[in-house]
């Protein structure tokens, strides 16, 4: 690579050709403001239309100013960024933006988090001269995950990029012409009657409050107010390593005892541990797997757990139904247990049962709604907060979550092991799998039990895992973009793999659309990554087989693992569905 | 025969050299006279079909076998469509503009069989080329 | 006319009319009388050089005699028809090397247009590939293929200074190196017939009338820059052109002109059509190359340039249809005979399809260099109704407006940029005192806000905001703060929008606002107003503006100067035009 001299607000800079002057400025400590730009780095996800205009800078020799975010540099190139021609370009594009743009900001999802608003105090805009006709579109509240607004589009395309390029689902585009351009499906359709999986990396993304995920805090906070009802509550395994973000707490920050805390003090009548029913699914997942194997049954098999992954095979793949396990998801699997087990146990009327899931994820909102996952007329799992909406729920209700002793979760069906926690990063229901098929088909005792050719951040990884004399072979693929590479493969009767893990969005559950926004830091993400490892180090058991409490549950309940009683209880079927 | 070479081009050209003279200068070896109708789009906007088939009729009606009527391309007089040129061996060449079908019969018959332009409708010819 | 030996054609226009054109014609009638019909005398239209009037043409001979007065008429027929000696004196005389003329096409007057682009529209029947290849078609691919390397072709193009007639203005010959320099498996060279500006339709004209030069051109662009495939993107609102492309595709495909071992030279070149839907944008050549690839039809920044990375990311040379239609003639007839045609930096003609309120609305073809002036007074014919002209558009909605003061401007690329307008691709529309320039520069506006792809900020929204403040204006509830919000936006969205649409879409609102800031003033100042008044000291009270007024707005007795209720007056017109006395003032 070739070095390229250039000058930056008359600072000589040394930078590798091919280097944005975004990127150049960076370097001599020049801020350039950014809006539709998006950099996930070590994630190959680039978002650079160079659009909103909002950091165009003046190049010396060139009739216009120019897109920092993506004009590359090159030799002897003279950059101004402060001159008062850059400042009033840039001021400009964000004055328009302003202007089409409801100022409804105190109200807003995205009030403070929301990257116009910081721009526009970061330029001193206190006055918008522009002022005309704004965009009037209604709200799309047509799903259970997500609310797009178009009025709040700014047209980044972010969510573009993040739907058609990383996931290639292909829902989101740019519609109409002109002023009356924003992001949406096809015809403007409902979303909800699209082929989007509701995996919510467009809300993850998005600088503004277009796109958001539905909220459902106030009906949580009926529940708990009403005294009928036995309010019970699950929390995911990524969680733990993110929900401090909210609170001032550094990325990475393992919380879970003060989660289970501040879920006591919200007054729940039972606090779960989703983990548990992780450990549950990989004891009938496990099972289905050394079936498949032992049965010549079809191969590889998938992992079923995230929502988003099923609803984008069930319309992309509608031949391929056959191939992913029929385990439900941790999630659901919890509610069922609740609504049947713990409901007898506890002696309450499953119907009085109130079960609130918090989750890192929006498709796990739309999935607790899916008819086929009811049981009786009763949902398993009733309401789904996110991350950001449980955060927002303890910061209402006054709870300083940074500064709360810990607390365990409740002792019935409260215990879980590593295993369990790895399913909150990509690779890791995969590796919890391999724990335990391992010692079930070599029937020997697995004595380093990290499998670290199945971790790291790669969109496909692959690796080869001996037990006994076969050679289990793993394939991982996190971003939906990813696992239609995988899905073709094996279409294609290309594909050698045993198991498959394929989580929809980039690192797995920890970049999951519901997490605190990470606004294109990524390190974040490793953060959360290395936080679940660690909390998995810290587990006394990390094998699901060795969870007693789920051992406890087959002997007084379910019988055997993957037997006639789980079938009923913790199985499902896929549903084809079409692909717009 | 697909056309392989330079040669073959040249026969082509050759054996259609009586147009170009024709069109150009209103020189012809034989006595075939020529009616040119633009139909591009303006022209047929402006009524070039009715021209044509006009042409065609009154071509018909007198039993004239040594005309031919054909469609050309936009000649760029958009105030006067649709035009048609008259090409007749030995003059030169006579563009009329406005021509619907009443005129279209009268360049039949006046100046085709009478030898007589219709003055009011005619245009010059204001462009040389290349 | 074999029957007759000439015709004597006779000026009737109104100034030769003026100067005894009649007594001429009653000379001739009698001087030829006695000659068997041999001659006939006619009167014809005006033949446009008035000056020199009365003047007659002899038919076929071409030849004009100007000046020509009752007594000369014995000696045109005894020395002209009879024994066939032209009467020298009275001659046309080319003013400058004072050469006397006889043949009317080299005449200085009708030198203004020069036909390469438009050579064979309108002589050669566009169905019939025989009769292209009898206008000498085919024969510079034929030279270009046996005797020429690529970049042999690169050289005469460059060297000819052919530049893009699609309103940029880049030079072909660069464009096809670069193209030819760059790497890649596959190489693209596509046609961009996406005419979008309003009121023009050059290069529809020429896909209509002479298909095959486009096909040729294409074919000898893609063995220039290695590409074995040729792609033309047409707007499917032209289903006679694409028609026509498609019998002319069929016919070289059938003659081996196209397809595999062209010439037996072992170049393969085949051509197919994309349909756009008609967007604007999509003229812009990042946008096209989206377009074709089934994506939205949004322009990409540039660099990269398509030469580098175009369709389908290899390297792709994009052209515009009368580009091409200049291309065989460069071939045969070398880069000198091109680059000796036109102005400095700007060679060869222009096709413009001139339009507004001008006599001779059509398609001409002139010189780089020729003045507006004479495009407008000498080709076009002047302005309609004897009208004053006001100003002349150029380059579409993203070109801007010209002035009486610059339309001795000669046209060129550079010179058109400096007075604020540009080339385009070739509309031109005249405009008259009558024509309100703050509507014009509205109407302008309108298209492009409406045809903005909507993706950058400046476009999407600037655009919207200045039209919005144009409607304030005419709608007379703006004020002078909205002159200076145009300008600043105006100014902000040239500098800042993505692509060229965006970055010109100001100018007929800056242009407009530099050479008429009056009239827009008159808008923010509320001068204006929107009704039509009436003048009392003219008004007779004859009660006929009160009869034909749409909203009976109009009250006054018989005899007694009329009122227009300004409240309620629709602005119409049509009290103007029922008034015989002149009393109607417009608003």
């Amino acid at each position: 690579m070739s070095i390229i001299k250039l000058s930056i607000n008359g600072m000589e800079v040394e930078v590798q050709k091919g280097t944005t002057i975004l990127e150049a400025a960076k370097k001599v400590g020049v801020h350039i403001p950014t809006l539709c730009h998006l950099n996930l780095e070590g994630f190959g996800i680039v978002n650079q239309v160079a659009s909103c205009r909002a950091c165009v800078v003046e190049v010396e020799g060139r009739n216009t100013l120019v897109p920092s975010c993506s004009e590359k540099v090159t030799e002897g190139m003279v950059v101004k960024t402060d001159s008062a021609r850059s400042i009033t370009g840039r001021r400009m594009a964000v004055e328009l933006l302003l202007s089409n743009h409801p100022k409804e900001c105190l109200t807003c999802a995205k009030n403070l988090e929301c990257e116009l608003q910081a721009l526009s105090q970061d330029l001193g805009i206190r006055e918008i001269k522009w002022e005309g006709e704004k965009m009037d579109y209604p709200l799309d509240k047509s799903s259970f995950s997500l609310v797009k607004d178009p009025n709040k589009c700014i047209m980044c395309r972010r969510c573009e990029t993040m739907c058609n390029d990383v996931q290639t689902v292909g829902v989101l585009s740019a519609i109409n012409r002109g002023f009356d351009t924003f992001v949406g499906p096809a015809f403007n359709l409902d979303m909800d009657n699209t082929a989007c999986t509701f995996c919510g990396q467009c809300v993850a993304v998005c600088p503004t409050g277009a796109l958001t995920e539905t909220n459902d805090v106030g009906r949580v906070w009926r529940a708990l107010h009403s005294s009928e009802k036995h309010v019970i509550v699950q929390v995911a395994p990524a969680i733990r390593v993110a929900i401090g973000e909210m609170f001032g707490m550094e990325a990475g920050s393992v919380t879970t005892g003060q989660l289970a805390a501040s879920l006591r003090r919200l007054g729940f009548d039972g606090i779960f541990d989703t983990d548990f029913a992780a450990d549950l699914t990989i004891m009938e997942e496990a099972s289905e797997l050394v079936h498949r194997i032992k049965h010549g049954g079809r191969l590889p098999m998938l992992t079923s757990c995230c929502p988003a992954w099923v609803k984008f095979f069930e319309h992309q793949f509608p031949d391929m139904l056959d191939i992913p396990s029929s385990c439900k998801s941790p999630q659901i699997m919890m509610g069922t247990v609740m609504k049947t087990y713990y409901a007898e146990k506890k002696g309450i009327d499953p119907r009085d049962i109130v079960v609130v899931s918090i989750m890192p994820c929006l498709a796990k909102k739309a999935e607790a709604a899916r008819p086929e996952l009811t049981k009786d007329y009763n949902n398993n799992v009733d309401l789904v907060l996110t991350t950001r909406e449980y955060g927002a729920m303890l910061k209402e209700a006054g709870i300083l979550f940074n500064q709360l002793p810990e607390s365990d979760f409740d002792s019935l069906l409260g215990e879980s092991t590593g295993a369990a926690v790895i399913f909150g990063t990509t690779g890791g229901v995969i590796e919890a799998a391999v724990r335990t098929a391992y010692e079930w088909i070599t029937g020997e005792e697995l004595e380093n039990v990290e499998f670290h050719q199945l971790r790291g951040l790669e969109g496909i990884r692959e690796a080869t895992v001996n037990i006994g004399d076969l050679k289990l072979n793993i394939g991982i693929a996190h971003g939906l973009g990813n696992a239609r590479k995988m899905l073709e493969d094996i279409r294609d009767g290309k594909s050698q793999y045993h198991a498959i893990e394929i989580m929809a969005c980039p690192g797995g559950c920890i970049g999951g659309g519901g997490q605190p926004y990470h606004h294109g830091d990524m390190d974040i993400i490793r953060k959360r990554q290395e936080a679940i490892y660690k909390e998995d180090r810290s587990k006394v058991r990390r094998k699901s087989h060795e969870n007693t409490a789920v051992l406890k549950l087959y002997e007084d309940y379910l019988g055997e693992p993957y037997g006639h009683k789980s079938h009923e209880l913790l199985h499902t079927y896929y549903i084809p569905r079409e692909k717009i | 025969m697909p056309i392989k070479s330079l040669d073959d081009l040249k026969k082509i050209r050759e054996k259609n050299s009586r147009i170009v003279a024709l069109r150009e200068r209103g020189e012809s070896s034989d006595e075939r006279i020529e009616i040119l109708v633009g139909m591009a789009t303006c022209g047929i906007a402006a009524g070039a079909r009715d021209t044509m088939i006009s042409l065609k009729k009154a071509v018909d009606d007198m039993k004239l076998e040594n005309i031919s009527v054909i469609p050309v391309g936009c000649i760029g007089y958009c105030h006067s469509e649709p035009t048609v040129q008259v090409n007749i061996p030995g003059d030169a060449p006579i563009i009329y503009g406005n021509v619907d079908e009443i005129i279209a019969e009268k360049i039949i018959y006046m100046h085709i069989l009478n030898k007589e332009l219709i003055d009011d409708h005619l245009l010059n010819k204001i462009f040389t080329k290349a | 006319m074999s029957n007759y030996k000439a015709h004597i054609m006779i000026c009737s226009g109104t100034s030769c009319k003026a100067s005894e054109s009649e007594n001429i014609l009653e000379a001739f009638r009698e001087e030829i009388e006695g000659h068997d019909g041999k001659f006939k005398v006619l009167k014809t239209g005006c033949f446009g050089f008035c000056a020199q009037g009365p003047i007659v043409k002899i038919y076929p001979d071409n030849v004009y005699y100007v000046k020509v007065k009752p007594e000369d008429v014995k000696e045109i027929v005894e020395k002209h028809l009879i024994k066939g000696e032209k009467v020298e004196r009275l001659l046309y005389e080319d003013p400058k090397d004072r050469v006397k003329l006889v043949v009317h096409d080299e005449m200085e007057f009708y030198q203004k247009q020069y036909r390469i682009a438009l050579r064979n529209c309108g002589f050669i029947n566009p169905e019939n590939i025989e009769e292209y290849i009898a206008f000498s078609g085919y024969e510079a691919l034929g030279k270009v293929l046996t005797e020429m390397t690529p970049q042999d072709v690169v050289k005469i193009v460059k060297d000819s200074g052919l530049r893009g007639r699609g309103g940029g203005g880049f030079l072909t010959g660069l464009k096809w190196e670069l193209a030819m320099k760059s790497p890649g498996t596959e190489k693209y060279i596509i046609c961009n017939a996406d005419e979008g500006d309003p009121g023009a339709f050059m290069d529809r004209s020429i896909l209509e009338g002479d298909p095959h030069s486009v096909l040729e051109a294409m074919a000898i662009g893609g063995y220039a820059i290695g590409a074995n495939k040729g792609i033309f993107y047409i707007r499917a609102e032209y289903p006679l052109a694409i028609e026509r492309l498609k019998i002319a595709i069929r016919q070289a495909e059938n003659e081996g002109l196209l397809g595999k071992n062209i010439f037996n030279s072992g170049f393969d070149f085949t051509i197919e059509i994309k349909l756009g839907a008609g967007a604007f944008v999509c003229g812009e050549e990042t946008a096209l190359i989206h377009s074709m690839e089934g994506l939205r039809g949004e322009p990409t920044k540039k660099p990269p340039f398509p030469s580098e990375s175009g369709y389908k990311g290899m390297p792709t040379s994009v052209n515009n249809v009368e580009t091409y239609a200049n291309i065989c003639p460069i071939i045969l007839k070398g880069s000198k005979w091109f680059s000796s045609i036109g102005a400095e930096n700007s060679k060869g003609t222009k096709v413009f399809a001139l339009a507004g309120k001008v006599n001779n609305v059509g398609l001409v073809e002139v010189p780089m260099g020729t003045t507006l002036r004479e495009i407008i007074f000498e080709i076009g014919g002047g302005i309609t109704d004897g009208k004053k002209f006001k100003a002349v558009q150029t380059g579409g909605p993203s070109g801007g407006v010209i002035t009486e003061a610059d339309l001795d401007t000669p046209i060129d690329y550079e010179s058109l940029k400096a007075i604020g307008s540009m080339m385009g691709s070739g509309g031109m529309i005249v405009m008259d005192e009558d024509n309100d320039m703050v509507e014009i520069a509205k109407f302008y506006l309108d298209f492009t806000q409406d045809e903005s792809c909507g993706k950058c900020t400046p476009c999407r929204i600037g655009t919207k905001r200045m039209y919005e403040i144009l409607e304030r204006l005419t709608n007379l509830e703006g004020d002078m703060d909205d002159l200076q919000k145009l300008k600043d936006l105006g100014n902000m969205i040239k500098d800042t929008a993505l692509c060229g649409l965006g970055q010109t879409a100001p100018n007929p609102v800056l242009s407009t606002m530099r050479y008429f800031p009056q009239e827009y003033e008159a808008y923010a100042k509320r001068e204006k107003t929107k009704s039509y008044r009436i003048d009392a000291e003219k008004c007779i009270g004859c009660t006929a503006c009160i009869r034909v007024c749409p909203v009976n707005c109009i009250t006054g007795k018989v005899k007694e100067a009329h009122i227009i209720d300004e409240s309620a007056c629709i602005a119409c017109g049509a009290c103007f035009t029922a008034c015989k006395f002149g009393a109607i003032i417009k608003p």
